[in-house]
């Protein structure tokens, strides 16, 4: 009975821990997942060691669900671990799949990085100022801690990855329709995203009409129409460029989509793609009024970027020092 | 003693105006630094961003594009299309930490080669004094080399200008 | 497409052209090793035969599939080749040019660097063809009627020529009758014709002819579909006239009760009944019924011209109707209209009786005008002394930029009208005297002789002094500020685009220029075509035009029309955007990006849908489109990319 049933693990590298908890909204769907799969390794929710799983024959886990980018040595060691143990390694949310909301950092050094966050933020209490290194020495003995990486990675940059599930965090009902599918054997191309090819636009049921933009502003400037395109009130919304999947959450609630979904298929960068949409809508023929328009995207990069940049063209930003 | 840095620049010209103002540049045998390579497309309009990027990623030291003057598009106005772009491009291109001379939208019409071979000059000179441009990519080279040399397993990324897809 | 990729790559030393500076064949011998390339060879002359059978040999027998030409710019010789690879049956967008003569050899100084260059070009060339598709040229059925919008002079001479050239032709008036502004016109420069003696037989013969039809008090409302195959839907207004019954006897009109409405058509110098002829040589000579002003329509009593008609041609109950008719070809030609000088106070028109415009004083000076050809003040008296101002609302910064062309020989007209008829003192303030045209210098020259004061200087205001009319000016030829008395002053109004070009503009999908004016394919060499193909424009509703250039431009565009159609089909570029229903998001973005409404939306699917007889192959809707789903053909995402790649190849 037992030998039938799905062997499933879940992990979580580099993340917020959101894909973990949209794991466990699928609620009451859960049962049915126990009733189908044992599950072998899940260190958020049960207490595994990274050694039981190094004790499992390759390829022993049916499917492993990894969330997260790849930020240090600890990430991509286990990611490659978890990648000789499983049939089907699914990448699950937009950390995961494109580097998500902390793939921002590539915008940074790793020491800028590591200054401001171990002495420069307010809170800090580091008078020595100390910066943890991977290796160190306490009493006579060394201690290894793992290295932080120079930038953020997705996981396909050091393994091989089978199915891709973007969305920070991804819609409940498609993680339990990812299992399901799974379960009945119904998995569509390796390489394949988990979700519709179209885009938010096509969910989302605002009327799109102007496609002109006269002025661009902040969410918070103004309370928008609801039923009009927000991108047509001058919000920058990311849906245009954004995979379906999410049934428009963001725009359902009067906010613009920031991009969670990553990139339509077959698209090579999502953040370029978004910003040739978005900056065409404030053509004119007066080119000064144009750059006064459009100048009012304070931060393209990061709007078109915030969830893809270890997944776009450059990656992040081109970094003098690093020479 | 190395050779000087030639930079390779990518430029992308539209067929009426910019691509014909070369060609005559050409004709008129206007002798201008061989360092900018051109791809054609129909229009400046038809230049998505994502070319801007891709030329980088693939280790180009600059990329010049350009177009009809404005009111002269042949498509009417497809250059205006792509100002809106660069408008943000330029901004973008900059948080990336891409120095603002690597990057130019110019217009040159079909009787200009002498302008083109200006903006061409300008362009490498520019781009010489700021050295090659540096691959974020670059960061990924070296962590698989420091990896190797740890000896740890890691699965080879292809070779060639990129990483990943 | 599980085919072996087999690439002939053909470097051309162009006699001496590329070979002087590249090393022809060090570049084939390094395209022999890119990946895919079969065959790679140099050659003296790609373009002249030998190089051409080259080419063909190893098609037909190394089974090539992809040429690459390294040679001449592909402006030159793309359509050479496209065809040598078509002639043994390779589809000519399996060919790609590296451009080594005129962006490497001829431009470049050090042998090594262009030898370097020419290779990354080559490289690139060879990166992109395989993944370039096989395209063809296709052909649309082609309608042969021409709709002609607009029933001035313009519009008559297209439709005149168009019905000559044995073509069906539609002419939609939005007023009563055809005739347009030069029907109010008494006498024309230079040669002081009467206006209406040129005119009519044109007006007359238009509806003659048998392949012509007029739809007068009619509108454009829409216009579907694209060159050869437009699809118009008109509104016929509600005339409250059965034209067919009608036989023009003009009872009803002398039988109307209401006698005191404004007659627009006389610039409102004198007034009309409610059911009314324009002008009494209107074609149709048949009246219309101003429903507004009518007392049926207003109080629902009367009808008295419905009880004399001797026909029952007046139809109270008659609807705007809706007819939808096919062309191939639609001609513009929806005139000007005047600049209404009441806009700057400065001038004194609509606060002084006699300060008239120029359309006025040239009703009032037409025999059948009605004052009979008298110039007469508010009061009945003939003026002793006329002033002519000149650049009312053109040349100034504040109204109009431009020069209205006509006004100056029309108002040098006007002066020499204003001195035969009341041979009082004329003035005539002007900026600069513009008489550009045939005859038109010797007409200035002919009327300075007629003992017109000529004052160089813009008359900038008009003020009225113990009844007085005065004219302000600062005298430039004097260096003096002057004012003159006179008794009624004529003021030559700016000519302007219509009020409902914007309109008519959207409904065609053609572009206006700055000036408001519909605005031609090319200032200079396509001065009648629009962006869009198969509309095409004449006379004054592109530009400030006198009655030469009118006729001229009427004709002209009536030629395009009759060439356009004339062809039997429309061809459609293989080159052109092209819409992946799977991967659109239907966003919309590229719908108002394209300048030739080629990108419609399908509600239905919820996609953009591409008319390819309408692009025109710009591509810029796929440089913004955020799926990737609008490609351009021969020019998609991948090529380019790959493009990029090759040419930092080397």
């Amino acid at each position: 009975m037992s030998d039938k049933k799905l062997k499933l693990g879940l992990y979580w590298a580099a993340g917020c821990g959101g894909c973990d908890v949209a794991v466990l909204d699928i609620d009451e769907k859960i049962l049915d997942v126990a009733e189908v799969a044992d599950i072998h390794f899940w260190p958020i929710a049960m207490d595994f060691k990274y050694k039981d799983v190094a004790a499992m024959d390759d390829g022993f886990l049916d499917v492993c669900f990894l969330n997260g980018a790849i930020r240090n040595s600890e990430n991509k060691e286990v990611a490659e671990l978890l990648r000789a143990k499983s049939k089907v390694l699914v990448a699950l949310g937009t950390c995961a799949c494109y580097g998500g909301v902390i793939g921002l950092a590539n915008f940074c050094t790793r020491e800028e990085i590591l200054e401001t966050a171990f002495k420069k933020t307010v809170s800090t209490d580091n008078p020595e100022g100390i910066i943890p290194q991977p290796v160190s020495e306490v009493d006579g003995c060394e201690l290894h801690i793992p290295e932080v990486y120079e930038a953020v990675y997705k996981l396909d940059d050091f393994v091989n990855v089978d199915y891709y599930l973007p969305g920070c965090p991804p819609r409940a009902e498609l993680i339990a329709k990812a299992i399901d599918a799974i379960v009945a054997g119904q998995l569509p191309e390796p390489g394949s995203v988990l979700l519709p090819a179209k885009t938010v636009c096509d969910e989302c049921k605002r009327e799109k009409k102007d496609r002109h933009v006269d002025e661009f502003k902040r969410p918070w400037e103004l309370i928008p129409d609801e039923e009009k395109c927000l991108l047509d009130q001058g919000l920058v919304c990311m849906g245009p460029a954004t995979r379906a999947g999410c049934g428009a959450a963001c725009t359902n609630v009067n906010m613009p989509c920031r991009g969670c979904y990553g990139p339509a298929e077959g698209v090579i960068d999502q953040g370029a793609k978004a910003m040739s949409a978005v900056a065409v809508t404030a053509v004119s023929t007066n080119l000064a009024e144009m750059e006064k328009v459009i100048s009012q995207v304070k931060d393209p990069a990061g709007t078109f970027y915030m969830y893809g940049l270890p997944n776009s063209l450059l990656r992040g930003r081109q970094m003098k020092e690093a020479k | 003693m190395t050779k000087e840095f030639e930079p390779r620049i990518v430029g992308i010209l539209c067929n009426w105006c910019s691509y014909a103002g070369a060609d005559l540049a050409g004709i008129s045998r206007i002798k201008y630094p061989p360092n900018v390579r051109i791809v054609r497309v129909m229009c400046s309009g038809r230049v998505d961003p994502s070319f801007v990027l891709k030329a980088f990623a693939e280790g180009a030291d600059g990329v010049l594009v350009s177009g009809c003057h404005p009111v002269d598009c042949h498509y009417i106005e497809g250059n205006y299309k792509m100002w809106a772009r660069k408008v943000m491009l330029e901004t973008m291109l900059q948080q990336l930490g891409i120095e603002p001379e690597r990057f130019r939208l110019t217009w040159v019409s079909a009787n200009e080669g002498e302008l083109f071979k200006q903006y061409v000059t300008e362009m490498v000179d520019a781009v010489k004094k700021l050295g090659p441009f540096q691959k974020p990519v670059n960061w990924m080279t070296e962590l698989l080399e420091h990896e190797r040399s740890l000896g740890t397993a890691v699965q080879e990324i292809a070779a060639g200008g990129g990483v990943g897809e | 497409m599980s085919e072996e990729i087999k690439i002939g790559v053909y470097v051309c030393h162009c006699g001496s052209n590329i070979a002087d500076k590249v090393d022809c064949a060090a570049v084939a011998e390094f395209a022999s090793k890119l990946p895919n390339v079969t065959v790679a060879r140099d050659f003296q002359y790609m373009c002249a035969d030998p190089g051409q059978e080259l080419i063909r040999k190893d098609i037909k027998e190394q089974g090539i599939n992809r040429v690459v030409v390294a040679s001449c710019s592909p402006r030159m010789h793309e359509p050479t080749f496209r065809k040598v690879c078509e002639s043994v049956g390779l589809n000519g967008y399996f060919f790609e040019m590296a451009n080594i003569r005129e962006h490497v050899s001829w431009c470049t100084e050090d042998r090594e660097a262009a030898t370097e260059k020419a290779k990354a070009l080559v490289a690139a060339a060879v990166a992109r063809v395989p993944l370039q598709e096989p395209l063809y040229e296709r052909y649309a059925d082609m309608n042969d009627r021409v709709l002609v919008i607009g029933g001035g002079i313009a519009g008559i001479e297209a439709a005149l020529k168009v019905s000559g050239g044995n073509k069906e032709v539609v002419i939609v008036e939005k007023e009563p009758s055809i005739g347009g502004t030069m029907a109010k016109l008494d006498k024309t420069f230079p040669t002081l014709d009467c206006s209406a003696c040129i005119l009519t037989p044109k007006m007359v013969e238009c509806a003659q002819r048998d392949n012509v039809k007029l739809y007068t008090y009619s509108e454009v409302e829409k216009v579907d579909g694209y060159v050869g195959n437009f699809t118009v839907t008109i509104r016929k207004k509600a005339r409250s006239v059965d034209l067919d019954k009608c036989t023009g006897c003009g009872l009803c009109i002398t039988k109307c009760p209401t006698k005191d409405i404004p007659h627009e058509w006389e610039e409102n110098l004198t007034t009309r009944t409610a059911i009314f002829t324009p002008f009494p040589q209107a074609v149709p000579n048949k009246p219309v019924i101003d429903r507004e002003n009518c007392r049926y329509f207003t109080t629902g009593k009367c009808g008295i011209c419905a009880k004399v008609c001797p026909t029952d041609a007046v139809d109270f109950e008659q609807e705007d109707e809706l007819v939808t008719e096919d062309f191939g070809a639609i001609i513009v030609a929806t005139g000007f209209e005047l600049f209404d000088p009441s806009v700057g106070p400065q001038w004194g028109f609509g606060k002084f009786d006699n300060v008239i415009t120029s359309l006025q004083f040239e009703r009032m000076v037409n025999a059948s005008g009605p004052t009979k050809g008298k110039v007469l003040l508010k009061n009945g008296e003939e003026p002793k002394s006329i002033a002519i101002l000149h650049c009312i609302g053109s040349r100034d910064e504040n109204y109009h930029e431009y020069c209205s062309r006509f006004c100056c020989t029309a108002a040098l007209k006007l002066a020499h009208l204003a001195k035969e008829k009341t041979n009082g003192d004329v003035y005539s303030f002007y900026i600069d005297m513009r008489t550009f045209g045939k005859g038109y210098e010797e007409f200035y020259n002919r009327i300075m002789s007629e003992g017109i004061h000529f004052i160089r200087g813009k008359g900038t205001e008009v003020v009225e002094r113990k009844g007085q009319l005065l004219v302000r000016t600062e005298d430039t030829l004097l260096g003096k500020y002057r004012e003159v008395p006179v008794d009624m002053v004529v003021l030559m109004a700016a000519c302007q685009p219509g009020q409902d070009t914007e309109k008519l503009a959207q409904t065609l999908a053609i572009q206006r220029s700055a000036d408001g004016f519909f605005l031609e394919a090319h200032p200079k060499l396509e001065p009648l075509k629009t962006a869009t193909d198969g509309i095409f424009l004449c006379g004054a509703c592109q530009g400030p035009k006198d009655i030469p250039d009118s006729v001229a431009q009427g004709a002209g565009a009536a030629s395009e029309a009759l060439s356009l159609i004339s062809a039997g089909k429309v061809k459609i570029s293989p080159i052109v955007a092209r819409c992946d229903e799977d991967k659109c998001g239907g966003c919309m973005i590229c719908i108002n990006l394209c300048p030739y409404t080629a990108i419609s939306y399908d509600e239905e699917k919820k996609v953009a849908v591409v008319n390819e007889a309408k692009c025109k192959g710009c591509g810029t809707c796929s440089g913004s489109c955020p799926t990737g789903a609008m490609t351009n053909t021969n020019f998609t995402d991948e090529q380019i990319m790959t493009q990029i790649e090759g040419v930092l190849a080397v």
